[in-house]
């Protein structure tokens, strides 16, 4: 994991007398132009389920890459947080099981949902920071592999097998949000200030403290930070953010059941996350966007070429084998080694030819 | 022993309690009062045993993964899958020949090999960075777990017990006293119990190999300081393959067992793999007595857990984890890092 935030080569000076927004790339701008626009000529499907689910996969891998990248804690749990605060959602607010749901305001369960699952996430990085590295991996893995047995077993809280079905967002200021065109417009904002947030934390000195602990977690120490602290609470922030994907993602279904989090979507979790890369928050969004496209367009593509439709896993599971095989830092490295091989490319004479 | 006893006194004292009261129930007939309490005798000697067993098959998976972790450092998440494919390759040998006895050394050779190829090919290359290997591990899991989803479909299999050890055998265990006086053996499946006495045997086994042989030095070397080892003159890479190779093997003929006295199926992987962690996290990484008392303890939780609080069963699994994380996070028998 190699130093993360400076993409740009800044000079001295550049940058420092210039308004925000003119720090910001060109290119950022026009990405956001292009995602404000793009309802204008993109269709229902496209707006709906492929970059619905972008944004949502995203944020809850952005929070595994706040975790991973930020904290050198690679957390399995965040499926089940985002999963836990949809059962909320669905449990609290309205659903088709009227019997189990409670049908409080909106403005009521949506604090309660993220509360909730930001403690679960929380105790859960309270046991899982005891640990290191691979050890946390598979503590992660195993509570979320509980979490997933007790849900389907317990049907008082959770019904069970069958979960909660027709759970929508509230018609707020005379809007159906789950129309494609607001539901696009909602989600992509989400994904936008979780995005925005992750990077103003990773600025702040609590973010600083938590790339050192990450570095150097004695050092840390003996500067007198308190390391078990600075990591539980990346945990409760890394809870909030899969917390509000999970409420998205409980209103993209209008439903929720155990296999929302059952173990292959904690491991699809972490796919998006390490195809993407980890090392800037840009990268879970990236590889949202490849595993949606590759999960909805390849049952297509396979069925074209002879296959049948269902193998679109061994062609996930091959693509993410070969890319850890080769580029452990995903789609995100890659292109930072191409870049480099550009900018290395030129005369180092005349500094011509090159970037 | 006589050591833990005289640093501990007072857990030796529950312990040796506990022990008793437990021998106490298998082995007395029960009052009229406490079969009111907890129901028939007979229910709970058979979630007992069904622990017992259900144990032993957790450990021949944990143990050759704790095997491997704790020599290599390497993280194989794809051992669940190496459990499954045993099992379904056991089901096809014994479907084709008739012969149960013959699908284990198959089984052990071939998911053996898989194995050589996995530690040559794939962790040699990759040797201390546990992330990576993890990753690894888990998109060849997702890979394997979809090609064997591709051949063997989505149903599920069972693999058929040999008549000599089909039907059930009489234990001298007393399952409940007829009104007459007359008393009753608790009757068990022979194939069970058989399975029970060769995970004992393959343990005491591998306690025997580590301990006592020369094989079983280089590998506690190996474990305590991989380096010294290698510079010493032990070709290192050699021991590597070959443990690796052991470990999935046993995971193969696991997967035979499991496949015997449950089914096998799509998903099975994963819940193996599950299962193994949990094992070794309660019991401790790279510890085969650990291995042992962890899955006694895990497949215990299990079925006493269905049997008496059926909603609730997984959760004790995960509470014994909880609590042997909270209290001491290197397992039971772990040693500190």
């Amino acid at each position: 994991m190699a130093v993360f935030d400076t993409t740009e080569p800044q000079t001295a000076g550049a940058g420092a007398d210039r308004a925000w927004w003119e720090r910001i790339p060109a290119a950022w701008w026009a990405l956001l132009a292009l995602l404000v626009v793009l309802p204008a000529f993109a269709n229902d499907f496209v707006l709906f389920q492929v970059m619905g689910w972008t944004f949502i996969l995203g944020m809850i891998a952005l929070s595994l890459m706040f975790l991973a990248g930020y904290g050198g804690m690679v957390s399995l749990i965040q499926m089940s947080v985002a999963a836990l605060a949809g059962y909320m959602v669905a449990i609290f607010g309205t659903s088709g099981m009227a019997e189990l749901s409670m049908g409080l305001p909106w403005w009521v369960y949506i604090p309660v949902a993220i509360v909730i699952a930001a403690i679960f996430g929380t105790i859960v990085g309270a046991l899982a920071v005891r640990t290191e590295g691979i050890y946390t991996i598979m503590i992660t893995l195993a509570i979320a592999s509980a979490f997933f047995y007790f849900t389907r077993q317990n049907y008082a809280i959770f019904n069970g097998y069958s979960g909660f079905n027709l759970v929508v967002p509230p018609q707020l200021f005379g809007v159906d949000w789950r129309q494609p065109v607001p539901f696009y417009y909602l989600t992509g904002a989400m994904a936008l200030v979780c995005y925005l947030a992750v990077i103003y934390v990773s600025r702040a000195p609590f973010g600083l403290v938590l790339q050192g602990i990450r570095d150097n977690p004695r050092r840390m120490a003996a500067l007198g930070y308190n390391v078990t602290a600075h990591r539980i609470a990346a945990y409760t922030f890394a809870s909030v953010i899969a917390a509000l994907g999970g409420i998205l993602l409980v209103w993209q279904n209008a439903q929720i059941a155990p296999g929302t989090a059952g173990i292959p979507a904690v491991i699809d979790i972490l796919v998006i996350a390490v195809i993407g890369g980890i090392g800037r928050p840009i990268g879970p969004f990236i590889g949202a966007l490849i595993y949606v496209l590759l999960r909805t367009f390849s049952p297509d593509v396979l069925t074209a070429i002879g296959f049948e439709g269902e193998r679109f896993k061994l062609l996930v599971g091959l693509g993410f084998l070969a890319l850890v095989f080769w580029s452990p830092d995903g789609v995100l490295g890659m292109w930072d080694r191409w870049r480099a091989g550009r900018a290395r490319a030129g005369d180092p004479l005349t500094g011509k030819g090159g970037q | 022993m006589p050591g833990f006893v005289g640093r501990h006194p007072f857990w030796s004292l529950v312990i040796a309690v506990l022990a008793a009261l437990l021998l106490w129930l298998v082995f007395a007939p029960w009052p009229p009062g406490l079969e009111q309490m907890l129901g028939r005798k007979r229910v709970f000697l058979n979630a007992l045993f069904g622990g017992i067993t259900l144990g032993a098959l957790y450990f021949l998976v944990a143990s050759g993964f704790t095997l491997i972790f704790g020599l290599m450092r390497n993280v194989n998440l794809a051992h669940g899958s190496l459990y499954l494919f045993g099992g379904y390759l056991g089901f096809e040998i014994s479907e084709a020949t008739g012969s149960w006895l013959l699908a284990f050394p198959v089984v052990f050779i071939v998911v053996g090999l898989l194995g050589l190829l996995l530690q040559h090919f794939v962790f040699r290359r990759m040797e201390g960075e546990e992330l990576r290997q993890t990753m690894v591990t888990i998109g060849l899991s997702v890979v394997l777990a979809d090609l064997m989803l591709w051949w063997w479909g989505g149903q599920s299999y069972t693999i058929f017990a040999p008549d000599w050890l089909s039907g059930p055998t009489t234990l001298p265990i007393i399952s409940s006293v007829r009104e007459g006086g007359e008393i009753v053996y608790l009757r068990y499946p022979a194939v069970r119990m058989a399975i029970l006495v060769a995970a004992i045997v393959i343990g005491v086994g591998m306690w025997l190999l580590l301990n006592r042989t020369r094989v079983g030095m280089l590998i506690r070397a190996g474990v305590d300081d991989r380096e010294m080892l290698a510079a010493s003159g032990v070709r290192i890479q050699y021991v590597f393959l070959a443990v690796f190779a052991f470990g999935a093997g046993l995971a193969g003929i696991a997967g035979i067992v499991g496949g015997t006295f449950q089914s096998l199926s799509p998903g099975e992987d994963t819940r193996f793999l599950l299962a193994s962690l949990v094992v070794v996290i309660v019991g401790g990484m790279g510890s085969i007595p650990g291995a042992a008392i962890g899955a006694l303890v895990i497949g215990l939780s299990e079925q006493l857990g269905l049997v008496y609080a059926p909603t609730y069963s997984v959760v004790f699994t995960f509470l014994i984890m909880a609590a042997v994380l909270a209290f001491r996070p290197q397992g039971l028998l772990g040693r500190a890092r």
